[in-house]
């Protein structure tokens, strides 16, 4: 062999097969909300091609599980009619007219699931790209820049009965009586007094839906709330359940409210699902609303997303005050993640879930034990115990599971961490469809190195050639 | 005599398993990790336990059936597996293997087209047959790892995590102590298990071990309907329907990168998740209407010919290497008992483990990854 033959390529080497996507555009913006349709405008009035996405209208079956807010299961029936959704997502945010009249590619119930850059320990692709699927199909589009205004999520806290239709948060619920037109419930209960609270109370009211209280763990409002009617002091210690859900709650000082919904406001959450999973920089940032992005380089986000306001009001003081306040109220069999079932003693107790054996041992093992071993973890005891392993992707408990962790252990606890595709999206419409025939041609199932599976006491012999001719490196594990 | 002291360094799998075994013979043991127990692809991997090829096989398969009760943890253990084709292509290569197995007294049932549908309810009619590993099986990987690392302590074994190795002391053609960025262990004796992070820290002892390091992904679906053998895969991919119902695959073109003492900067997925998705369809075409909610990479270090390296140095004599070369997780039980009779004995008591010594790759040219195409881009 010549010392100058080029060096091979590994035939089962990612390289080279992930193609660049079909279309590229010179700015993508994820959201379509007011500072969407603004960074859309703008990169349009700059001569960009420009892709706006919107996830608006979810497939019915999605909000059923919570995604991408806290829906509670308070919709009514029309959002089973897509075609219906759309034309009220459209209706309802006229300047999204203006934005197509600009020239603006406008795609409507479709998500953004994930985004992928060359960076730490990945230099494979061609291009930076976006993950997209709507109802039929999923596809990556390329961009020079992102823009993330993928707004704020639901804050949602557990106590007991807290999971069972009808309690949402203002976010599902602004969504659904706003944008959707599709809310199920006529009397509410609202959780907290601060500004989010208030623009609930407001927007029901506008709406004609009847506001039956707003519920303070604090001993004063957190806002002007008006005349609206106010309990100071206390929590929701119970929803009380009937056929079709809530149908009343009893406050802790032991108030019973009738109302078919409870509203929980007491806190939103930055959307940063895509940026925390593309591994970009994220800070804590308690009077913007907890964990906010830091600066990524040719994707930034905008809007609620960024951070919320900053009007000098300690969130995170705030929903831990909460956070402590129902666990107070919270028997040990409360369930946390709904998903998977959790319970706030078996979260606290790092335990197992239900279909794994409890020996002495593991009963023995708890939060306290980890925390000998080192700081708090949320995605280790994610993994132990599954909370937040579920097919709402975490979205109902990431939050409160990190505040949980942090009362009881008195540290801060980072966030678990989001994955791609931050939207559950099924197999068939991710699936790739038009792969690359090189993806085909060099797929093995474990790094096909042609030594490393012949059977130990074939190695050095003549059989090993024989194993390497028919199995090569493509085996089973 | 006071109790012998070993240092581990790396809370990964094989790492903790070689603590526990080390731990169950009396032997004082500190496991030393950069980060948190199993973090890194020891946690997170397809948890297939059913490695015919390997010299450690036979102890794996006898130990794994009694890991649960070993530890006082559970792991998630269930047994056998089974591997279906959808090709021509995969049907001649499995009933290669499974002649290949069965020739060793391995039992594999060979499994037609109509009974590979009735073992595997999420199979389709695209299903040409499969085999039925009548031995393996597989576990749940964070859990079993956290499991290796609490039975440890619960033989007082220690657990010193964030704090990556900063340095060897030695003497006498020993070493005597390992710093960190926490504290100083002394120790009579080493074990450097510290996956894709081996070759960086044996080099700081003049020893060259190759390993190139890579990142591997994987998705996971909601959870579906249980089917009753959960160890299903084939296709071209590894994976399990876990005891909760998910479907939990990986497999396909991993990406060659660049590693440093530290570790790696980051554990990216990619666009990959699409074709695995593609390829989970065509393996269980009944289960493409699931929601995948998940994907991750890891990254894994390989030897140039892709097989463990277990071994005692000569200098410093007291030092084991122990990478299992990105295939190291259902093989732990087993490979841990090695690496203590290493460490105990000089050699390993139960298994010939001669050809996977580092000696057989003295001589290898400095630049052998780029021979073998293993190029990083990142």
């Amino acid at each position: 062999m010549h010392t100058d033959t080029p060096f091979p390529v590994d035939p089962h080497a990612v390289n080279g097969k992930i193609p660049a996507p079909a279309e590229h555009y010179g700015l993508v913006v994820v959201g379509a909300g007011p500072a969407g349709i603004a960074a859309a405008r703008e990169g349009a009035a700059a001569g960009k091609r420009v892709l706006l996405v919107d996830e608006h209208p979810v497939p019915g079956h999605l909000m059923g599980t919570d995604v991408p807010l806290f829906f509670g299961g308070r919709m009514t029936a029309a959002t089973q009619n897509p075609g219906r959704m759309i034309e009220s997502v459209f209706a309802t945010l006229p300047e999204l007219e203006a934005a197509m009249e600009d020239g603006i590619e406008l795609l409507l119930g479709t998500a953004a699931w994930g985004v992928y850059r060359n960076g730490p320990a990945i230099g494979t692709l061609p291009a930076q790209m976006l993950g997209l699927a709507d109802a039929e199909r999923g596809w990556m589009v390329g961009f020079d820049e992102l823009v993330l205004a993928t707004g704020a999520r639901d804050l949602a806290l557990a106590f007991p009965g807290w999971n069972q239709p009808g309690v949402m948060g203002a976010g599902g619920f602004a969504m659904l009586v706003a944008r959707y037109q599709a809310f199920a419930g006529r009397r509410i209960v609202i959780m907290g007094t601060h500004d989010l609270a208030v623009e609930t109370a407001r927007l029901a009211q506008e709406h004609g839906i009847e506001v039956a209280a707003l519920v303070e763990t604090r001993d004063s409002p957190q806002a002007d709330v008006g005349n609206l009617p106010l309990h100071t002091g206390c929590v929701i210690a119970e929803a009380i359940g009937g056929i079709d859900g809530v149908k009343a709650v009893r406050l802790s000082d032991g108030t019973e409210i009738v109302c078919d919904t409870v509203v929980q406001a007491v806190g939103a959450v930055p959307a940063i699902e895509l940026i925390d999973a593309m591994g970009g920089a994220r800070v804590m940032d308690p009077v913007r609303g907890g964990w906010v992005p830091a600066e990524n380089g040719t994707v930034r986000c905008v809007g609620l997303a960024a951070g919320l306001p900053d009007t000098g009001f300690n969130h995170m003081a705030y929903r831990a005050q909460w956070v402590d306040a129902l666990g107070a109220v919270s028997a040990p069999d409360t369930i946390v993640c709904q998903c998977e079932e959790v319970t706030r003693a078996d979260l606290i107790g790092v335990q197992p879930p239900n279909y794994l054996k409890r020996p002495p041992a593991m009963c023995a093992r708890s939060l306290d034990t980890l925390l000998a071993d080192g700081p708090p973890n949320q995605d280790q005891i994610k993994r132990l115990t599954r909370a937040g392993m579920g097919q709402c992707q975490g979205r109902r408990c990431r939050e409160q599971v990190s505040l949980i962790l942090g009362a009881v252990s008195g540290k801060p606890v980072p966030l678990a961490s989001h994955r791609a595709p931050v939207r559950p999206i099924p197999l068939k419409i991710l699936a790739d469809w038009e792969e690359d025939q090189s993806m085909r041609d060099g797929w093995d199932v474990w790094f096909g190195i042609p030594t490393q599976w012949i059977p130990y006491r074939d190695i050095g012999t003549d059989r090993e050639k024989q194993h390497q001719d028919v199995i090569g490196g493509n085996m089973s594990l | 005599m006071s109790k012998q002291k070993v240092i581990v360094i790396g809370a990964g799998v094989t790492g903790l398993s070689s603590a526990w075994w080390l731990a169950r013979q009396g032997v004082d043991v500190t496991v030393i990790d950069k980060g948190v127990v199993g973090w890194e692809a020891s946690g997170r991997n397809g948890g297939g336990a059913s490695h015919y090829q390997s010299p450690l096989f036979d102890e794996e398969q006898r130990l794994w059936p009694q890991m649960d009760e070993l530890l006082g943890y559970p792991t998630e253990h269930s047994r056998e597996r089974i591997v279906i084709a959808v090709s021509e292509s995969q049907l001649r290569e499995y009933r290669y293997i499974a002649d290949m197995c069965n020739a060793m007294g391995y039992r594999v049932d060979w499994l037609d087209s109509q009974q590979a549908q009735e073992a595997v309810p999420l199979a389709g009619e695209n299903c040409l047959g499969g085999m039925h590993y009548r031995f393996g099986g597989h576990a749940n990987p964070q859990r079993t790892v956290q499991a290796y690392a609490w039975a440890l302590q619960d033989l007082g074994g220690r657990i010193i995590q964030h704090s990556p190795v900063t340095g060897f002391e030695t003497a006498g053609g020993k070493v005597t102590a390992v710093n960190t960025s926490t504290g100083r262990y002394e120790g009579d004796a080493v074990i450097v298990a510290a996956g894709p992070q081996i070759g960086f820290l044996m080099a700081q002892l003049g020893v060259e071990v190759p390993l190139a390091a890579a990142r591997a992904e994987m998705i996971v679906t909601e959870p579906a309907p249980m089917m009753p053998l959960g160890g299903v895969d084939g296709n071209g991919l590894y994976g399990r329907q876990t005891l909760r119902g998910n479907l939990a695959y990986g497999g396909g073109p991993h990406e060659w990168i660049e590693n440093s003492a530290q570790g790696p900067g980051a554990r990216p997925s990619s666009p990959l998740t699409r074709n695995l998705a593609r390829r989970l369809i065509e393996l269980l075409p009944k289960a493409g209407n699931l929601n995948v909610i998940r994907s991750w990479a890891g990254v894994i270090e390989k030897s140039p010919d892709g097989r463990p390296i277990l071994d005692r140095m000569t200098s410093p004599d007291n030092v084991v290497v122990a990478t299992m070369s990105g295939v190291g997780f259902g093989l732990s039980p087993a490979s841990g008992h090695a690496v203590s009779d290493l460490v105990l004995h000089g050699r390993c008591t139960f298994a010939d483990i001669s050809k996977l010594s580092l000696a057989r790759f003295e001589g290898l040219a400095p630049d052998w990854r780029e021979r073998q195409g293993w190029q990083a881009l990142a």
